[in-house]
């Protein structure tokens, strides 16, 4: 590692900067013997990319839903802003696996929906929906149905949905695993420009590990159930290269080596 | 269809069925088979008495009363079992059971209970179409994706809100319920009035049949196939619309 990036590592990882969200003790049993999540210590910095990266049933969509205020945690508490939380609210906004979407209504619905459940007026919250369906490419597409769109597109609209309601953190759960190789890359790389563009926290949770060492700042690595922080990687990637050129970068490669040498344990 | 190469339309099936009663009923061996042209004169003659408007006011009356009855009732018990496991618990088996009972033998129950009139067959109707209405809607509500949901739960929709989405979710399934509630309650309004047999159509058929009107009989019939099949063609259309983002849900 050159000492450029040790510097700009310690600039990422300061310890007592402003968490915009804090996870505190947060443990999860289900039922009564399924641990699912045990003590989960961790702090996400403001207007950066986390990813929740662990094997299948570590628990990442109920950390994920635990931090929305979807799913109540067993022990432990959520912070937002120094604020305990009891449920969802507008300070966080949720991009659903499967999309989401009521079929009955239009793009131009679906993405006002969060808008309209806080009592904005219909013409102020149609023009704010249309500035983010045209912000994820969607454009001329305010009236279609869902049943209209192709997967990728319909990801779109829950994405520019959750932008809508204007919250500071989004949260992903795996939201580009329904969609085709393509189509995500692209969606990647919109993440990356939409972070850029709109400075927000994201929580993202992948099962990708260079999906995660592509678009993450910080990538939280969960040990399989009972889920518990197993190590901490803040990828070094430098920032201007192009996407393809990154793809075959050295740091690039070698941290998705590293994670995966952290995760094989767990899978054989 | 297909017969020696050519191709038959569906209507020439019936035609020919229509054939053969009429070369039966020519025959004159049973009182039952009247010629089939003999059934289309009467048909005339039934339309345009004075107590098939009547017969018919009456039908479309219980009908309409015992359907939206069965509506009433049917779509929000459907709800609360699919939304309240215990409800479902407590309920699903008597749906269930209701749903396969020969429900023409409780008739005369309802007679008993209901008198000789209308309110029997409001009654009959309600039984007949009330229950597919609950399984479906409840099958409605079930099918949810609970994505949906916790969507609706995120972006901090109210109660209220949250109900109609559960209500717009279920809705293709709901409908589905109704229309096969409507074709049933078709069902439960004849056999009703032919059990009660002195209201409506039910009294037209024993008037018939005691005067050995066997052409206005079988006149009678068809012209009350005929009504069901539209009445079910008119709500299969209706349901069309709004079919299209049953499959679409994930
Ligand atoms: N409602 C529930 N009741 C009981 N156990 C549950 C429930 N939801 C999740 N679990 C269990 O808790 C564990 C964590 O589940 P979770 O869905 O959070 O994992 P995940 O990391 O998101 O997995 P995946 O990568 O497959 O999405 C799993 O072992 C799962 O079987
Ligand atoms: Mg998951």
């Amino acid at each position: 590692m050159s000492i450029a990036m040790q510097i700009e590592t310690e600039n990422a990882v300061p310890a007592a900067s402003n968490p915009i969200i804090e996870v505190k003790g947060i443990s999860k049993i289900y039922g009564s013997d399924i641990v699912a999540l045990e003590n989960i210590d961790l702090a996400f910095e403001e207007g950066q990319l986390t990813s929740l990266l662990g094997p299948s049933g570590c628990g990442k969509t109920t950390l994920l839903k635990i931090v929305a205020g979807l799913l109540k945690p067993s022990h432990g508490e959520i912070l937002v802003k120094g604020k305990k939380v009891h449920g969802p609210g507008p300070e966080r906004a949720f991009v659903f696996q499967d999309f989401a979407l009521m079929p009955w209504a239009n793009v131009m619905q679906n993405v006002a929906f969060g808008l309209k459940m806080q009592g904005v007026g219909k013409a102020a919250r149609e023009d704010t929906a249309r500035h983010y369906i045209s912000e994820v490419g969607l454009s001329g597409f305010e009236q279609k149905f869902p049943h209209q769109l192709s997967g990728g597109m319909r990801q779109r609209v829950g994405l520019a949905r959750a932008l809508a309601v204007n919250a500071d953190v989004l949260l992903m759960d795996e939201p580009f695993s329904a969609v085709d190789e393509q189509t995500r890359r692209k969606f990647q790389e919109d993440l990356m420009r939409l972070r850029e563009v709109e400075k927000k926290t994201f929580l993202f949770v992948t099962h990708s590990i260079e999906e995660a060492v592509y678009v993450s700042d910080r990538i939280v690595l969960l040990s399989p159930r009972p889920g518990r922080v197993s190590q901490i990687i803040d990828p070094d990637i430098p920032q201007d290269i192009g996407p393809d050129e990154l793809r075959r970068n050295d740091v690039y490669l070698d941290t998705v080596e590293s994670i995966w040498h952290g995760i094989k344990k767990y899978v054989e | 269809m297909t017969l020696l190469g050519y191709r038959v339309p569906m209507m020439a099936a019936l035609l020919v069925w229509v054939v053969v009663w009429e070369i039966i009923g020519r025959f004159d061996l049973l009182l039952l088979f009247p010629p089939f042209t003999e059934v289309l004169m009467a048909l005339g003659d039934v339309v345009t008495s004075r107590s098939f408007a009547e017969a018919i006011r009456i039908t479309a009356l219980s009908y309409a009363c015992g359907l939206a009855l069965a509506i009433a009732v049917g779509v929000p018990l459907g709800l609360l079992m699919g939304l309240v496991p215990a409800a479902d618990k407590m309920l699903n088996i008597w749906v269930n059971t209701f749903l396969s009972a020969p429900l023409s033998a409780l008739v005369p129950v309802f007679m008993i209970l209901f008198g000789l009139g209308t309110p029997t067959v409001i009654v009959t109707v309600f039984m007949f179409a009330v229950w597919i209405i609950v399984l479906d809607t409840r099958a409605g509500v079930q099918n949810i994706s609970p994505s949906l949901m916790e969507m609706a739960h995120s972006f901090g929709a109210s109660h209220a809100e949250r109900g109609k989405i559960v209500l717009l979710a279920a809705l293709p399934e709901i409908l589905a319920g109704i229309r096969l509630g409507m074709i049933r309650g078709v069902k439960g309004v004849v056999i009703g009035q032919l059990l009660v047999s002195i209201i409506g159509v039910g009294a037209l058929f024993s008037l018939y049949q005691q005067n050995f009107l066997m052409a206005h009989f079988w006149a009678l019939i068809l012209l009350l196939f005929a009504m069901a099949l539209t009445l079910s063609g008119l709500v299969g259309r209706l349901e069309k619309r709004i079919e299209y983002y049953a499959g679409v849900r994930s």
